[in-house]
């Protein structure tokens, strides 16, 4: 009797299994169904968008305008708001300040791309894009399009679409003001090294340079910052940007400065938008030739003294 | 990782929490008052601050070391050890104040009649609680602790927040690697604890059938 009740509490857990798998299942292949049925809606519309683009910026001439008719950047951008994905805890690059204003090199960057696609930056709604949400933002269309330190990767690849380079980082090493003994990714055997949660830096690090390093990982970069200043970590890693902007924020701290790897900055974008990446692309270029590139990255990352690379080829 | 972190945690929060049930109904005020401010306050910090303040603060600012760190050694050792004996200490200070309360409900259910006798006959309150009272207290509350085992296998996904190497840290990584197969992960993640989670109920609603006290 007692073995029966346990194997019927069993059976009961397999099919509720079952069913939250058929759900899931259900459920992705559901979401490009509706969205291409949007789109398609939005068709008449876009037309119309590709055409006025065609004024602002020179993209979409090329990318032609049949697909641009699929494209959900540049038929919400002919509506006039746009929403766009971004950092809030990045200083120098993606920040909410405690006013509720935007600062810092993405959000410049997304407001000049905003622009070129013919949107006012007061229209541009900004939506916090944590490094795991990213691909489910982008993919269930609740943003449209992300600039938050979003390197360029074959598998990302396969999910969304990546207008860029915007900027080219390097991953390095943050370090106490007084620290001599390390000096780049080698020097690590021994050390804790901290980084965030399931991140690949500092994985990195330790499969290709220092094997004996130890790894902490927090939740966030701003508690691997505060152990490092108390002495708890002897190094922090990820992009050197990143890190630029916490050794500005807390004094006594310093980036090691050798650059290793190559993260292309690029952003992000409905799968398969490619009217929409070639009108970014654009934009970027102009951005990069008018100057404004330089002007928006000495403004913003310059300020915490880090060296200002040269800017990459978007698109190439 | 998953398994040893509840494991200790609830070996050490039952101990504790039996404690503090005693200290909660013994007669010297001091101790009541400090266990009852202790449980009313600890039980109602979320856990994931906790957790962080063993880390961010017992340990990296006030310097409270739990494991050794040679000099010239590999130091992942000690920091794996420290990370997870934080954690377990934090996870022991949280779940004892749930072990109380159930604890102190158990003993609610002893009728004051069998302390009374037990006094009667010149039991000292250590003894009364020990021999009479708590003994069936326990056995009343089997199936309450369970649910809060049950809390506490899952609870300890939070101890990712000062990386632990749990399941909630494995899942992380995962996701960050092999980011198009987030639903296959999650589904995978939630099984394991299915599975870890649903024999213990079912044992303990076992055990407390069996045990119970006849009245």
């Amino acid at each position: 009797m007692r073995l029966r009740m346990i194997t019927t509490a069993i059976a009961g857990a397999a099919a509720a299994a079952l069913a939250l798998t058929a759900c899931g299942g259900g459920g992705s292949t559901a979401a490009p169904g509706t969205t291409s049925a949007t789109t398609a809606a939005q068709s008449s519309t876009s037309a119309a968008a590709s055409g006025s683009d065609g004024a602002t910026s020179s993209a979409g001439d090329t990318g032609g305008s049949a697909a641009a008719g699929d494209s959900k950047v540049l038929s919400d951008a002919a509506s006039g708001k746009l929403v766009v994905g971004i950092k809030f805890d990045q200083p120098g690059l993606g920040l909410k300040n405690p006013d509720g204003s935007f600062s810092g090199f993405d959000v410049e960057v997304a407001k000049y791309v905003g622009q070129k696609l013919g949107v006012d930056p007061a229209n541009i709604e900004f939506k916090e894009s944590k490094s795991a949400e990213r691909e489910g933002l982008i993919e269930r269309g609740e943003v449209d399009y992300i600039v938050a330190t979003y390197s360029i990767t074959d598998t990302r690849k396969e999910k969304v679409n990546f207008a860029g380079p915007y900027f080219v980082a390097a991953q390095d090493l943050l370090v106490q003001d007084s620290n001599t003994d390390i000096t780049g990714p080698d020097s690590l055997n021994g050390k804790i090294l901290c980084s965030v949660t399931g991140s690949t830096p500092a994985q990195k690090v330790k499969d290709q340079y220092s094997a004996d390093a130890a790894l902490q990982e927090f939740g966030t970069y701003t508690e691997c910052v505060e152990a490092l200043r108390n002495g708890a970590v002897d190094a922090v890693t990820t992009d050197n940007v990143i890190l630029a902007g916490y050794a500005a924020q807390s004094p006594g701290l310093k980036v090691v400065g050798q650059g290793f790897s190559t993260e292309n900055y690029g952003i992000g974008l409905q799968k398969g938008d490619t009217a929409g990446t070639e009108a970014i692309n654009a934009a970027l270029n102009a951005m990069i030739a008018d100057g404004s590139w330089e002007k928006a990255l000495q403004d913003t990352v310059g300020a915490s003294g880090f060296t200002l690379p040269a800017p990459p080829t978007p698109g190439a | 990782m998953t398994v040893q972190l509840t494991f200790w945690s609830a070996i050490g929060s039952f101990v504790l929490g039996v404690l503090l049930a005693a200290m909660r109904v013994s007669p010297v005020p001091l101790l009541r008052g400090f266990a009852g401010t202790w449980v009313n306050v600890i039980r109602n910090i979320p856990l994931t601050l906790i957790i962080i303040v063993m880390a961010q603060v017992i340990a990296n600012q006030l310097g409270v070391r739990l494991a050794q760190r040679e000099a010239g050694v590999n130091p992942q050792v000690f920091l794996d050890n420290q990370n997870f004996r934080l954690a377990v200490v934090g996870f022991i200070i949280y779940t004892s104040t749930f072990v109380c309360e159930a604890v102190r409900a158990g003993i609610n259910t002893v009728p004051p009649g069998q302390a009374e006798a037990a006094r009667a006959i010149g039991l000292k309150f250590t003894q009364v609680l020990g021999i009479v009272v708590l003994p069936q207290a326990v056995r009343a509350v089997i199936a309450p602790l369970g649910s809060v085992l049950i809390a506490l296998t899952k609870n300890t996904t939070v101890a990712s927040a000062i990386g632990v190497a749990e399941v909630a840290l494995l899942m992380n990584t995962l996701i960050e690697n092999e980011a198009d197969k987030l639903t296959a992960v999650f589904i995978v993640v939630a099984a394991g604890f299915i599975v870890l989670t649903l024999p213990t109920g079912l044992f303990f609603g076992w055990l407390a059938k069996r045990k119970a006290v006849r009245r």
